[in-house]
């Protein structure tokens, strides 16, 4: 079974767990590895969920999974929102 | 963590993993890789991507034309796609920049680099989306381009890690022990590793690693701040750049506008936070070059830090004073794009000795001297 926990770049439970076998044991890792956490949805459906999976494979508690760094906008905007405001 | 290594490597990114696969390649495979974090987390991991070799001195763009020619070989060498693109550099020039622009390229042009004067209108048959009623005309050079950092950093760490490198993160180094001016160990957090090579690879913290055994480097972090947008469908080849207004954006390969602009009012520190500031600035630029991206969402913004020299040329090779103490840092803000070459070179000047092309005129020594330095810095 196909589990999709990243629907911005399409990515399977099973594609997290190859991450993870390959040494990419950390969310900052598999972001870079991924691209979980930079699509459309800027992590907030699949961080979740992979901080999860790595907590389970890694055997460590969800706490010690550090997540990675939140960015500015909080949601996405447009270019010229920010071009039209003066200083 | 192995006890002991014939050459330890302080930082895990493009320099440092490019540096221990270029090792490993050459025979010399006892080598392990220092990080703080993980691999690509620091500048590598941060930037644009953009791989330019339009530069104004002899030795940046000797270096970053063939770091292409490595480049454009290196997701066969390293069995990974690191979604190169030969978009090429499109520089906006304005009319106080045309003069100068044109000597440039005259420079270019006498060291083999295909880059060229162009017109506005043929700015915009190049970028359709170009808003040319501000500029006075552009440079062009199209094997200039883009890739993924994140795929290069990970495509030289695997493969050097598959010939036997061990890359060490979350490890911090503490100290490095010298006696008599003879390098002995490298001190972290988790051991101590005896060696008598040490490269310092750690962007904008290898002043700080320099610092350790009394090496004074010149370098200065600067905070640098980039965004991403959605991803649209392919509207953009090249990467956009001024130098008048700091500004740069490209299209990478899935889609999203990526892109940067320089502070001239930015002071010299380790803040790597994001700025309104920034995002306001960003988007005015942006817009007025291109007005159809007003309209792109963006996703996200981030910052990372520039190792900025006196000349904004690298630091490169054996340091005055501490034996086997090579530095590889001081790239102010083009270290990607030229990694492929300087980390072969660093490579050949451990193991033979001697690299395949001069770099005397890269070393630290040169900053006691009257300094001449490169003037196209961007982002």
């Amino acid at each position: 079974m196909t589990e999709i926990v990243c629907r911005c770049e399409d990515i399977t439970e099973e594609d997290i767990l190859d991450a993870i076998d390959q040494g990419y044991t950390t969310l900052e890792e598999i972001k870079r590895v991924l691209r979980c956490g930079m699509g459309p949805c800027q992590g907030r459906t699949c961080i979740p969920l992979i901080t999860r999976i790595v907590a389970r494979k890694t055997g460590k508690s969800l706490a010690e999974v550090s997540r990675p760094t939140t960015r500015p906008p909080l949601q996405p905007l447009p270019l010229s929102v920010f071009a039209g405001e003066e200083e | 963590m192995r006890e002991e290594a014939d050459v330890v490597v302080i930082g895990g990114g493009v320099t440092g993993c490019g540096i221990a696969y270029n090792l490993a390649k050459k025979g010399l495979t006892d080598v392990i890789v220092l990080e703080r974090q993980v691999p690509c987390v620091g500048a590598s991991g941060r930037c644009g991507g953009g791989i330019r070799q339009q530069f104004t001195t002899d030795a940046n763009i000797t270096l970053a034309m063939e770091s292409v020619r490595l480049f454009e070989q290196l997701s066969v060498e390293l069995d990974t796609d690191i979604e190169y693109e030969q978009g090429g550099y499109l520089i906006i020039a304005y009319e106080d920049e045309v003069d100068q622009f044109k000597r440039n390229v005259r420079l270019q042009n006498s060291l083999g680099l295909e880059s060229r004067f162009i017109t506005p209108e043929e700015a915009r048959e190049i970028v359709p989306l170009l808003n040319i009623d501000p500029i006075a005309g552009a440079t062009f050079c199209q094997t200039d381009g883009h890739a993924n950092p994140f795929r290069v950093v990970h495509g030289y760490a695997r493969k050097a890690q598959k010939m036997g490198v061990e890359i060490s993160k979350f490890t911090a180094v503490t100290g490095i022990v010298v006696e008599d001016g003879q390098i002995r160990a490298v001190k972290t957090d988790k051991g101590t590793i005896k060696t008598n090579t040490v490269v310092n690879a750690a962007g904008a913290y290898s002043r700080d690693i320099a610092s350790m055994v009394g090496v004074s480097l010149p370098n200065k972090p600067y905070r640098h701040e980039i965004l991403v947008t959605e991803p649209v469908e392919h509207v953009l080849d090249p990467m956009v750049i001024s130098f008048k207004t700091g500004v740069y954006f490209s299209q990478q390969k899935h889609g999203p506008i990526i892109g940067g602009i320089g502070d001239p009012e930015e002071p010299s520190s380790y803040n790597i936070s994001a700025s309104l500031r920034f995002m306001k600035r960003m988007a005015r630029t942006v817009v007025e070059l291109v007005p159809a991206f007003g309209h792109l969402n963006v996703l996200r913004q981030w910052a990372g830090l520039y190792d900025v020299t006196p000349d904004a040329q690298p630091v490169l090779g054996w340091t005055e004073g501490v034996d086997q103490f090579c530095q590889a840092n001081g790239y102010s803000g083009h270290g990607f794009m030229i990694a492929p070459k300087v980390t072969e070179l660093i490579a050949e000047l451990i193991v033979d000795g001697k690299p395949s092309m001069p770099i005397d005129d890269l070393n630290l020594k040169r900053f006691e001297g009257e300094i001449t330095g490169e003037a196209y810095v961007v982002g």
